[in-house]
């Protein structure tokens, strides 16, 4: 545990002093929490927060059930913003593992590591919970920030109560820190490819093209996000999670970083 | 200290490809307390050696001990008890050369970190710098303090690759001095250098490898062997009939006149040097200086190597 805790402490001494770095993991949560809060204060100052129900999907109507049609407008709204927010879990840890595992690259700092007594195990787990932890910490406490801010807003009692619902809990809760370790492997097995950091950056953000998904189908109607479909995504992210931490394994063995990452 | 018995790595660069292979069949001893050069050109596996010899790659075929350790089945133990030096040795440029040490003192499990990093930063003169950045120092530093960081767990076997690599001659002479200090304090040495003054100074015995060993001995030795030792002897006039006189002489091997000199190949300097004097000076030879012939390690690692060459290019053909 102390070489993991080690590893973590460099991870962030180093990787936090790069503004780039900084700049991601700082100002999207607190983006992701203000501006849909703002939003919606605006809307309330011009009248606009009940809106009309023909901005809605039917399917998403009917599945209000007891909601008044304008709580239902506002929960669709908000429902929005926090699959927005989800973008927190998998932007953060791509940042900080890109430019953590290309800059071990690139300065060739990673050789002298692996030659202590580390196990490949305490390394890999060091980097990836260096990359999770702030990723999480960020959510976590940008969705608590929306939660107590929000009825200042102008947020009906009833939609409120939706925000703290099982089906954002669990979004929250458990798909959230599950999408941070899918980021994070996959940054890792894209870093191991790329020398520059932006690069592997840009190419792990593949990542974030199932979440689209989420909020595109949310949008027109085909998907209903609900306690079904938030376990279904966090049971398909857990398998994926499975599938990638083996294969970042494979790749984090000391001959295969020093023979074949060029 | 290092035993290695047949070690061997072959890499397979892709499927359907023949493997490289980098080291074959080394075998060799290392013993407490020596320093042992191990030289060979770019590319003869020199580094794939030293990481093996680490634990951070495996070998193909063959095995060593490592202070009484074995690779692949003591791999943590190893890397706990040597240090190494690597050829590049990157540093976390954004980090302090203090916060640099501490990372690895925390991760070889140091006693007393903070007191280790200290000792280390003040022996190599770094201590004044402690809370720069690494990145703003110049080559020579980043090379001292990559030399700390290999040393800061008290190993008792040091693996050195190309540790005076692009440094200037006072910073080379400083690493070097204090390879000179390590060894006094009984540490066993593997010093890989393209540095063959170098090695000259400090190394014991060499080896000289280029994916096989070609020979492992001691410099003297090495030069003997192939050069034999011989005897300059400077004169004020040199009259060429003294040189089958001296050839006559039955401890004698061989002589050349060179200008105003004669070099003589001789078994046993010590013993013969004097008959040769005396006969020299009872011809009506003035004799100016006598010195004993030293080829440099160059020349004997270059006729090695180039031997080697040829004896491949051999099997090839």
């Amino acid at each position: 545990m102390n070489n993991i805790k080690t590893i973590i402490d460099k991870e962030w001494l180093e990787v936090f002093k790069n503004r780039f770095v900084l700049f991601t993991v700082m100002l999207l949560p607190v983006l992701f929490t203000i501006l849909p809060l703002v939003m919606l204060f605006a809307m309330r100052s011009s009248g606009e927060l009940t809106g009309s129900t023909t901005d809605v999907p039917p399917s998403f109507m009917a599945a209000c059930g007891n909601l008044a049609p304008e709580d239902c407008i506002q929960v669709f709204m908000i429902n929005q913003f926090l699959l927005m927010f989800m973008l927190l879990p998998l932007a953060i840890p791509v940042a900080i593992a890109a430019y953590s595992v290309v800059g071990e690259k690139t300065t060739r700092s990673l050789e002298p590591l692996l030659a202590t007594p580390i196990t490949t195990v305490e390394l890999l787990a060091g980097k990836s919970a260096a990359a999770v932890i702030p990723a999480i910490a960020a959510t976590w406490v940008g969705f608590l920030v929306f939660v107590l801010t929000s009825p200042l807003v102008g947020i009906r009692p009833a939609v409120h109560a939706e925000i703290l619902s099982p089906t954002w809990l669990i979004a929250i809760g458990i798909v959230g820190p599950l999408m941070a370790v899918m980021a994070v492997n996959f940054a890792l097995i894209v870093s191991s490819r790329v020398n520059d950091p932006r690069a592997a950056e840009q190419i792990s953000m593949v990542v974030i093209v199932p979440l689209l998904g989420l909020i595109f189908g949310q949008i027109a109607g085909v998907l209903v996000l609900n306690v079904q479909l938030m376990v279904s995504v966090a049971i398909g992210i857990a398998v994926v999670d499975v599938a990638l931490i083996y294969l970042g394994a494979r790749l984090f063995q000391r001959e295969v970083i020093l023979t074949r990452w060029k | 200290m290092i035993h290695i018995e047949a070690l061997t790595k072959q890499f397979n660069p892709r499927k359907n490809q023949a493997p490289i292979t980098a080291v074959e069949d080394l075998s060799l001893d290392v013993r407490q307390g020596e320093v042992f050069g191990f030289l060979g050109p770019n590319g003869a596996g020199k580094t794939t050696t030293v990481r093996m010899l680490t634990s951070l790659i495996a070998p193909t075929r063959g095995t060593a001990t490592i202070n009484g350790l074995r690779l692949g089945q003591d791999d943590t133990a190893i890397r706990r008890c040597v240090g190494i030096l690597t050829e590049t040795p990157g540093m976390y440029d954004r980090l302090s050369a203090e916060k640099n040490l501490m990372i690895f003192a925390n991760l070889y499990g140091v006693k007393d970190p903070a007191g280790q990093v200290q000792k280390y930063l003040r022996m190599l003169g770094l201590w004044e710098r402690r809370l720069d950045e690494v990145g703003s120092f110049s080559k020579g530093m980043r090379q001292k303090l990559a030399i700390a960081r290999c040393i800061l767990h008290e190993p008792q076997i040091l693996f050195l690759d190309e540790p005076t690599s692009g440094l200037d001659p006072e910073a080379a002479r400083l690493v070097r001095d204090f390879i000179e200090e390590l060894k006094a304090e009984g540490r066993t040495i593997f010093l890989c250098t393209h540095n063959l003054d170098e090695a000259d100074r400090l190394c014991e015995r060499i080896a000289i490898f280029k994916t096989r060993l070609i020979t492992v001995d001691s410099p003297r030795n090495l030069r003997e062997q192939l050069y034999g030792r011989k005897v300059v002897v400077h004169l004020r006039m040199l009259d060429p009939a003294w040189v089958p006189l001296l050839n006559d002489l039955s401890f004698v091997r061989q002589v050349q006149a060179m200008d105003n000199k004669l070099v003589v190949s001789l078994e046993h300097p010590e013993e013969q040097n004097p008959v040769l004097i005396r006969t020299l000076v009872q011809q009506g030879a003035d004799i100016q200086f006598v010195g004993e012939l030293r080829h440099s390690l160059e020349d004997v690692y270059l006729s090695l190597i180039r031997s080697s060459n040829g004896g491949a290019e051999e099997k090839q053909s």
